[in-house]
């Protein structure tokens, strides 16, 4: 354990800067810049809480604003961009810096670090758009707030745990990336996030619960929706699949890291 | 004092394997044998000490590049072992992460970050980095608008920003301009001499002869020569042109230095002397005399055409001057077995004292790519000393005259 993280602390400053780098580059030449950082989540909470209140304006129980679905939307959608992103980019971190990896010797583990960096800037100014427009529609979920960092962090245990240990092997077999870029669209309609888990049929519930991401999201809709602490027992599976996800990512990741500048 | 490269009987192979999912068996210990081993390096053993400038040639295709990556740490050997004391820095990886947007200052903070370096660290030398690269203002402007060799010079400074124990030159050197290629090599001599270790991979004889005190000659993914680099680059020199049923051989001459002699051998040098006007073999020279090569030639098979050349060489192997019977159009046209020539070349010994040799080389045309019959380098060697001219530096006599003038 100290071999693998104690080279990361020494790159601590390249991890930053790459982040820096990376939002540097997105907004370079552009005459906005850095409005464009906000602009981007805006223009996305704004299609749903704008259109899907006028076309979807059905009640939900408990929930005394007729923005009701929207915010339920947007409560497990921004759970869910930070899980797709760094699933996504944790995939095909390797070969995309393949060339980077070829020719400098540097700890392999700063390259996901930095995607989980940038995954949790663009979150967080996600996160924070959509509570500026939740205030608009009256809505102010502020008692809970505590609880989001723990959601988050299980979010970005999922991600990188599943996300490296398919992006080792997409090193040696490219099909896996393709494969599991299906994988994630199907996956967003097998969790709870456009409708509510109580449409699903009793008999299909074990089939929901055996997603991971269906805990946190409703942990995310609870907290964000409900104002209301998220049902701790929901977190343990999603919890202890973070963890022994991320554990073989490590030992895959071990495994390959001699033979992957090999092939890339 | 101790090394500070120790390379161990490292081997490389690259395997391929019937279906990759046989290759992540592999690392759980399930038996699969790959198809296929590329063998790209076999059992390298190297040790470089502190100061030492060392230089790594080969043919393409010879194992450098995967060497170095070893020695670097970007590949991991099949077997063996790297031990590096200190800290190691490429130049072959110029301007790598440098990112098109961000300006100069941005992108050395940002490479030498990606280099291990602290905000701290480069704060303490942006100042000299910036002076050291001399762009002015584009220091500040977008790399994207930098000229190649702006780009090389701002890279360079970053590698170089701290004094590394050892540190790897590639040919990329060569980028920048003539002036900026000085500065660099200063730099690089003064590193050497507080103590870095260079190793300098080229394929260029000068600058090996130049900068190195050793070479090591990579072929096939061996180290078949480590010594002296003017023998090594003679050897190296000698394989280029290897063909099918020729020969390399390298004898030790009585002063310890060692003959090269490669070719096909259809014709070979049977003779050859140094005289004087009188007619006597000399093997001291004075600065200016005129001095005659006399080369006899035998013909051992019928061949088409037969070109002679000859070098003049100093003491670190430098080409002097060199010419053959190609440029001077007396080619030999179908020479036929058993003949012997005598080619005698005339030149007044225009050199600067010291120690020099002769080579010689019998081919069908300019080069001795295509045809090789014998090369031979060391054939012969001889001192110039200075007797009659005024003291003067340098390895060329000019004529010269200095005309003063009391002006005012």
């Amino acid at each position: 354990m100290k071999r693998v993280f104690l080279p990361l602390w020494a790159y601590r400053y390249f991890i930053l800067s790459s982040i820096k780098t990376e939002f540097r580059s997105r907004f370079a030449r552009s005459k906005l810049g850095g409005l464009w950082m906000v602009l981007h989540p805006l223009a996305l909470v704004l299609i749903y809480a704008l259109i899907l209140s006028q076309i979807m304006t059905a009640k939900l129980p408990e929930v005394a604003t007729q923005y009701a679905y929207p915010v339920y939307i947007l409560s497990g959608i921004v759970g869910w961009m930070l899980f797709s992103e760094i699933l996504g980019r944790s995939l095909t971190v390797f070969i995309d810096n393949g060339n980077l990896l070829k020719k400098m010797s540097f700890p392999k583990l700063a390259l996901p670090l930095i995607i989980i960096g940038s995954g949790l800037v663009n979150f967080l100014l996600l996160f924070i758009t959509m509570f500026v427009v939740f205030g608009f529609l009256g809505h102010l979920p502020f008692h809970m707030l505590h609880w989001i960092p723990l959601l988050v962090l299980i979010t970005l245990g999922l991600a990188a745990g599943i996300g490296l240990f398919f992006g080792v092997l997409n090193v040696f077999m490219r099909d896996i990336g393709q494969v599991m870029n299906i994988a994630l669209q199907f996956w967003f309609w097998l969790t709870p996030i456009v409708y509510m888990a109580s449409i699903v049929p009793e008999k299909h519930h074990w089939l929901l619960m055996l997603n991971p991401m269906t805990g946190v999201t409703m942990g995310f809709q609870h907290v964000l929706l409900y104002d209301k602490a998220p049902d701790a027992s929901l977190l343990v599976y999603p919890s202890v699949f973070a963890i022994v996800s991320l554990s073989l990512a490590m030992v895959i990741f071990k495994k390959a890291s001699e033979e992957m500048a090999d092939v890339l | 004092m101790s090394n500070v490269l120790e390379v161990k009987n490292v081997s490389k192979s690259f395997k391929d394997y019937r279906s990759e999912s046989q290759r992540i068996l592999s690392w759980f210990g399930l038996k699969s044998k790959p198809i296929q081993e590329h063998q790209i390096l076999k059992h390298i053993n190297l040790s470089l000490s502190p100061g030492e400038a060392v230089g790594l040639v080969g043919q393409n295709g010879a194992g450098k590049s995967t060497l170095l990556k070893i020695i670097t740490g970007t590949l991991k050997p099949s077997q063996g072992s790297v031990h590096i004391a200190g800290r190691i820095s490429a130049i072959l990886e110029l301007g790598m992460g440098f990112h098109p947007d961000l300006t100069g200052r941005q992108n050395v903070y940002h490479s030498a970050g990606l280099m291990g370096f602290t905000q701290a660290q480069i704060d303490a030398v942006i100042d000299e980095l910036e002076a050291f690269a001399e762009i002015g203002e584009y220091f500040d402007q977008p790399v994207r608008t930098y000229s190649s060799g702006m780009q090389m010079r701002v890279a360079f400074g970053v590698v170089t920003a701290y004094r590394p124990e050892i540190l790897i030159v590639d040919e990329a050197l060569s980028v920048g301009d003539a002036y900026f290629q000085h500065k660099s090599l200063n730099r690089i001599r003064e590193f050497q001499e507080q103590g870095t270790t260079l190793l300098l991979v080229s394929h260029d004889r000068a600058s090996i002869q130049a900068i190195c005190d050793r070479a090591i000659l990579l072929e096939k993914g061996a180290v078949i020569k480590d010594g002296n680099p003017e023998e090594v680059m003679d050897f190296y020199n000698a394989l280029i042109a290897e063909k099918e049923n020729s020969t390399v051989t390298q004898t030790v001459k009585e002063d310890g230095k060692v003959e090269t002699v490669s070719g096909t051998n259809e014709a070979t040098v049977e003779e050859i002397g140094l005289y004087n006007t009188k007619g006597e073999m000399v093997e001291f020279v004075g600065v200016g005399d005129a001095l005659e090569l006399r080369i006899k030639v035998k013909i051992h098979q019928d061949i088409e055409s037969l070109v002679l050349g000859y070098g003049i060489k100093d003491r670190l192997g430098q080409v002097m001057y060199g010419t053959n019977t190609w440029h001077t159009k007396q080619v030999i046209e179908s020479p036929v077995a058993g003949n012997v020539y005598e080619f005698i070349a005339s030149f007044p010994a225009n050199l600067g004292p010291g120690s020099y040799s002769i080579q010689t080389a019998l081919t069908d045309q300019d080069t001795h790519l295509t045809k090789n019959y014998e090369w031979r380098d060391l054939t012969l060697v001889f001192n110039v000393v200075n007797s009659s001219k005024q003291v003067f530096a340098g390895s060329v006599w000019l004529d010269q005259k200095i005309e003063v003038k009391h002006v005012s």
